[in-house]
Order: structure tokens, then sequence, then C-alpha cells
């Protein structure tokens, strides 16, 4: 789960980390308000969970509360990558003196959370990382000690020359290290980490990304949770019990299983499709997830055929099947549908399919094929 | 011989008492895994299915049993503890099947079990299975048969995807092994491979890759340098977007790293032969057999 930036700035304020101030507006006349409040001179910046917020015109400065007022009406309501924004964050226009990135990330392969840190701020890390490697660096912290003193000031004076600045700057990194834990971050980044006109260390711009694995143990955290700024039909698929991805293809996908999901949607790709989406309904055989899972792959207009790929093993083929049934009893469908089942309880499945007049196929390549035909027929 | 399990695997139950550790305990002991033990704190002393004695701790079930290998299916929340509780009880192998587990928890639990020498599989996994010897796991043992190949997988029903394909053309398995889809885990493709190589009843390799992470690119390497034996491989997500974990908590494109094309190049510049799609695993094989 992404968090915003001002929710990711309140997490770092509470675990004692110099921010800047800045709150949230919703409307425009709140913007105004708070454009009053930090003096005239403000930043209008979108609350929305996509990269590129600047290039797509969702950040903007203000030189009067007016201005602030008028760039927070041209924001709000706007869309970003497909997402509207619904907030923004006004914040005083900082005088900035350097820009530097700091970030803490679970590495797989060192299987270790690594800081990494650079003097070049302000841009994507990544970019960075590809064409400047050298002003990359990378510190794994063994989590029995955590970050230590020593290896957060060794980083600090990568970044600042100056004694005390590169002290602020480890103290930060070693506060932002105990967030990461306290909150269940996957991925936390300051970016910029700047230094001001008077010299002092401070975090402008955060990024959290925590694991959803924690959620059901932090409900604090999970409460951050901004339904408003994902796609519906994916926060139906996750109230349901489904993963579920929004695609832009015309051949709707159910599977079980992840792996098999993605292997699906590649076929269908072989074959000369295009996947919707992916839908992978998970281990467990309930009726209803099928049921849940047709009714968010039905209401995706694109969608010109349906492919169910089942290969049972906790999953039940009589248990997927009474969901197809149940679910084509509640809401008719309107385009083609092509299942393949097998596995557990395969005989029963494709014997509840046939007394409703559906059949099965045992085949994947064979299923995959005919929903691509049949996708593609019903668009022709 | 076979790689981590065998008719000597004696195996413990963590969470034997539960919805999913009663139906697969009862599964692994009618494929003939010697289900020696299982745990639930607070029911020490019950008998599951009548037969296998429960205890409260893994240290009492070790002792008692002599149980050299774990499975956990217990709840996400108490699964790391699961796994710290059998490493220090001192099984060899742990397995564990729960989705789910705090990548941060790993992160405190993996050191903790590499340095016992004890190997863990997955989380996140279907487990594993030796047909006809032993099944410590989720994976059905009616769509294996015992044979010459080794098969090591991120993924649960993909897996039996193509192990079906395997065992409907007459390819037997030496042993099938899940490593699990998250981004943490314990046993990784290179570990697999070693053991692959190592095993004399092996004579190909199936290698079922997903995108996210360097694990696979990593593993090609590895295979150039020390496996001679023939490999065939798959990577499930050429049409994923980036960004987005596909159902497996490892399964992400991070910017522009952890892609298919980069991992299915480097299974080509290794020598390993690439599925363009799970049917195609019987053909490479008998190519190269």
């Amino acid at each position: 789960m992404n968090l915003h930036e001002y929710q990711a700035r309140d997490i770092l304020r509470r675990y004692g980390i110099p921010v800047p101030p800045g709150e949230v507006a919703t409307t425009p006349a709140d913007a105004r308000a708070l454009a009053e409040k930090f003096g005239g001179k403000v930043v209008v910046k979108a609350q929305v969970h996509a990269g590129g917020r600047g290039k797509a015109g969702g950040v903007k400065l203000a030189k009067s509360a007016g201005e602030a007022e008028a760039a927070a009406k041209a924001i709000l309501g706007m869309t970003i990558k497909g997402l509207t924004v619904h907030k923004v964050l006004v914040a005083p226009a900082a005088e900035i003196a350097s820009e530097s990135y700091v970030g803490i990330i679970v590495d797989r392969a060192t299987q270790r959370p690594v800081l990494i840190v650079s003097a070049a701020g302000g841009i994507d890390i990544e970019e960075v990382a590809a064409k400047t490697p050298e002003k990359i660096h990378r510190q794994p912290i063994d989590p029995r000690y955590g970050l230590l003193a020593h290896q957060a000031l060794a980083l600090g004076f990568a970044l600042y020359k100056d004694v005390k600045q590169a002290r602020a700057a480890a103290d930060i990194m070693q506060k932002l290290y105990t967030a990461v834990y306290a909150v269940g971050a996957s991925l936390a980044e300051i970016n910029p980490l700047v230094t001001t006109a008077d010299g002092s260390v401070q975090a402008l711009d955060a990024k959290i990304s925590v694991d959803d694995n924690e959620l059901e143990r932090r409900p604090d955290i999970a409460a951050l949770r901004d339904v408003s700024s994902e796609a519906p039909e994916e926060v139906g698929a996750r109230e349901a019990g489904l993963t579920f991805i929004k695609l832009d293809g015309f051949v709707g996908c159910c599977v079980n299983g992840a792996g098999l999901a993605m292997a699906t949607m590649d076929l269908v790709k072989y074959y000369g499709g295009e996947p919707a989406n992916f839908l992978d309904i998970g281990g467990s055989s309930n009726p209803q997830k099928v049921v849940a899972a047709l009714r968010i792959i039905t209401g995706d207009p694109n969608v010109k055929a349906i492919l169910f790929n089942i290969f049972g093993g906790i999953t039940r083929g009589d248990d997927v099947a009474n969901g197809i049934v149940q679910a084509t009893r509640e809401f008719p469908l309107k385009v083609p549908m092509v299942i393949r089942l097998t596995g557990t309880n395969e005989r029963e499945g494709i014997e509840i399919l046939k007394r409703a007049g559906f059949s099965a196929l045992s085949d994947m390549d064979e299923a995959v094929k005919q929903a691509v035909a049949a996708a593609k027929g019903k668009a022709a | 011989m076979s790689t981590f399990i065998d008719k000597a695997t004696r195996l413990v139950v963590q969470g034997i008492t539960g919805r999913d550790g009663s139906f697969h305990s009862k599964q692994m002991m009618e494929y003939g895994t010697q289900v020696v033990a299982g745990v639930t704190p607070g029911k020490g002393g019950q008998k599951f299915e009548n037969t296998v004695p429960v205890f409260n701790t893994v240290a009492e079930a070790v002792s008692a049993t002599r149980a050299n290998t774990s499975v956990i299916y217990v709840p996400a929340a108490v699964a790391s503890s699961a796994i710290f509780e059998a490493a220090d009880a001192g099984v060899k192998l742990i397995v564990c099947i729960t989705e789910g587990i705090p990548v941060l928890d790993m992160t405190r639990v993996l050191p903790f079990v590499h340095e016992r020498g004890v190997r863990l599989v997955g989380p996140n996994c279907p487990g594993l299975i030796s047909p006809g010897k032993s099944k410590v796991g989720i994976i059905p043992g009616n769509i294996c048969k015992p044979g010459p190949i080794g098969v090591v997988s991120r993924s649960g029903t993909l897996t039996y995807e193509i192990v079906h394909q395997l065992s409907t053309h007459g390819l037997g398995q030496s042993t099938c092994v899940g490593i699990g889809g998250d981004p943490l885990i314990g046993t990784n493709f290179i570990d697999c491979l070693a053991a692959f190589q190592a095993d004399a009843e092996t004579e190909a390799i199936v290698m079922i890759g997903e995108i996210g992470g360097t694990d696979e690119q990593q593993a090609a390497e590895f295979a150039k340098r020390e496996v001679k034996k023939p490999i065939v491989g798959f990577i499930a997500g050429q049409t994923a977007p980036p960004g987005r974990r596909m159902g497996h908590a490892g399964a992400i494109i991070s910017g522009s790293s952890g892609t298919a094309a980069e991992k299915m190049a480097a299974f080509e510049k290794a020598g390993i032969a690439v599925m363009k799609r799970p049917a195609d695993v019987v053909p490479l094989l008998k190519e190269r057999m």
C-alpha cells in the first residue's frame, strides 16, 4: 500500500525527522486559507499515487494566496495516470541550497534492508543509478543491530562536507530506519533531502510504501488507506479477497494462482490476443469468490470474451463450477466464455457445468486459443 | 537418492489441528510421508487421526519423535514465530507454506535459520514432493510420477500445470520444489540447481521463474558454470505491467528491473532452453535428454 506524500511526511515527523511545514487541502478555498497562513508564497502539490506529478501539471508554484487557490482549482479533480486528484498538499515555498536522496529498501539479493543515499537528489533515483552509479552509496543493514551510528555518519559525509550537516543527515537516516520497522515499510524515501539557506537539513518530500502483509497487525497504518485514490474495481476485488489488476486488453482472465494467472495472460498474448486483466481467485475454494470475480470482469466494457483457467489443487473444480453457474444466474453474460477446468474434483465440476449448459476443456492451450478467437469474432 | 526429502523424512506438522494443516496432514499421510508429530499449543497430549501425537511445542515433538523436518500451516501473524521455533528445536529442514508473512519479519528470520544450518523452503510456497517417496506441503500427489526430472518453481498452480504436462508425456520427476513467491525466501534457484546437479536420480531440470528480482539471472550464471545437466526454463509475467504486484508479493517489476525479457535473455545466454509457453516443456526436454 502506497502512502500519500502528506501521510509519509506525518510519519517522518512522528519519528523525529525535521520536515518543513505543509498541510492538506481538499478545496481551493482551503488551499487559499493555508497559503495565507504560510505567508502567500507556496507550492501546491497533487496527492496521488503516481510518479511524474510535476510533468503532468500536478505541482504548481504560487506567489500569492489567490494564485494558490487557482492552482488548487486546476489540480483538484485532474487525472494523473488514470487517478483523480482529491487532495493537494500546500507548503511554503522553501529556499533550497542542495538536494539529496535518502532511501531504505529491503534488498532481495542480500535479504537485508539497505540504506541508499546520493548527493544527486530531487530526481528519479533509478535514473541516477543507471547513468551515474558512482553517485550512489549503499549500506546493507544487519537487522539485529540496526543502522549503526558510524555507518550512518559515513553516508552523512557522502552527502555533506560540513560535519554538522553530516551529523544531521546521519540522525535522519537512523530515524528513517526506525520508522521503516515501526510502520512496516517495504520502501521509505526522502527525495529530496534538502539543505536550506540557513544550513539546516530537512526532509522536503517523502514516499513510503507499506508491505500489505503488515496491515493486519497495524490498524493505524491500514487506516491511512485512501480508497478514493485507487481504481474502484481493484478496491472491490480486494474486499472480495481477490487479486485483480486491470490491463488494456480484451480477453478477461480468471485463474487460480498467481503464476498460472501470469502464464495465462502471456499465453493469451502468444495466441494473438491481449489480456484485459490479471485475476487470481486464490487457493481457497469459495464459489462466492468466483461470483465476485465474474462480476468484476464483466464490468469492464473492453472484455470481449472470458477465459477461466483452473488447475485444481486446494481449489476444487466443483466449487469453481458452482460459482460460475451461480454468477451467470445472477447476471447473464453478454460475451462468450471459455472454461478450462482440470485437477481436484474435475469430473464433478464438469458435470455441474454441463447441467447448466456450459462445456469445459482440459487443455490450457486449446482454451486460450478458443477464447482469443471468440473475443476477436465478437470484436469484428 | 532424491533432493531435500526422502523416505527418511520424519515430519512434524506445525498447525496440525487447523483447517489447512489437518487437511494436508491427511493427504501427506495417505501419500506415504512419515508424519510423526503435530504441534498446536494447548492441544499437547491429543492424537491427530488417532495416530499422530500432538505436542505443545516443536522442541517436545522433536525430542519425543526424532522429527527432522517441519512443515508450517499456521496463520501469517504467527508464522515467523513458528519458523524461529522450528529452527531452535533442531529440525534440519523447515517448509513454510503460509502466505502473507511481512518481509521485514523475514529479514530477521533468515539470518537465524541460516546460522543454525537449517534449510528453509518458502515461505508462501507449495512445498516439495519426491514422487513415490515423500511429500511435504500441498502439491497434489496424483499429478506427479517418479522419474528423472528435477523441477524448481516460484509458483504453485503453474508448477502443477507443468508437472502435469511432464507426467502425461511419460516424464516423471525426481523432486519438485516450490521455493515460494515472496521477495525473501529461504531456498533459492541456485540452492536447488546445486542439489539437482548433485542428485544421481536427476537427469534434467525444469526451472519455472517469474518477474521480480534477480534470482533467475543469478541462477542462470550459476548454471552456466556449475550445472552439467540440461535445463529448460520458463518465466511467467511477460505481459505484466511494471510497478504492480502480480499476486505474489515478489512478482513485481521495479522500475526497469526484473522483467521477463531480462530473465529469458539471461537463460538463453547461459544455454538454458527457454519455453515460450508451458506446453513447450516436453519437446524441449526430449530434444536435450
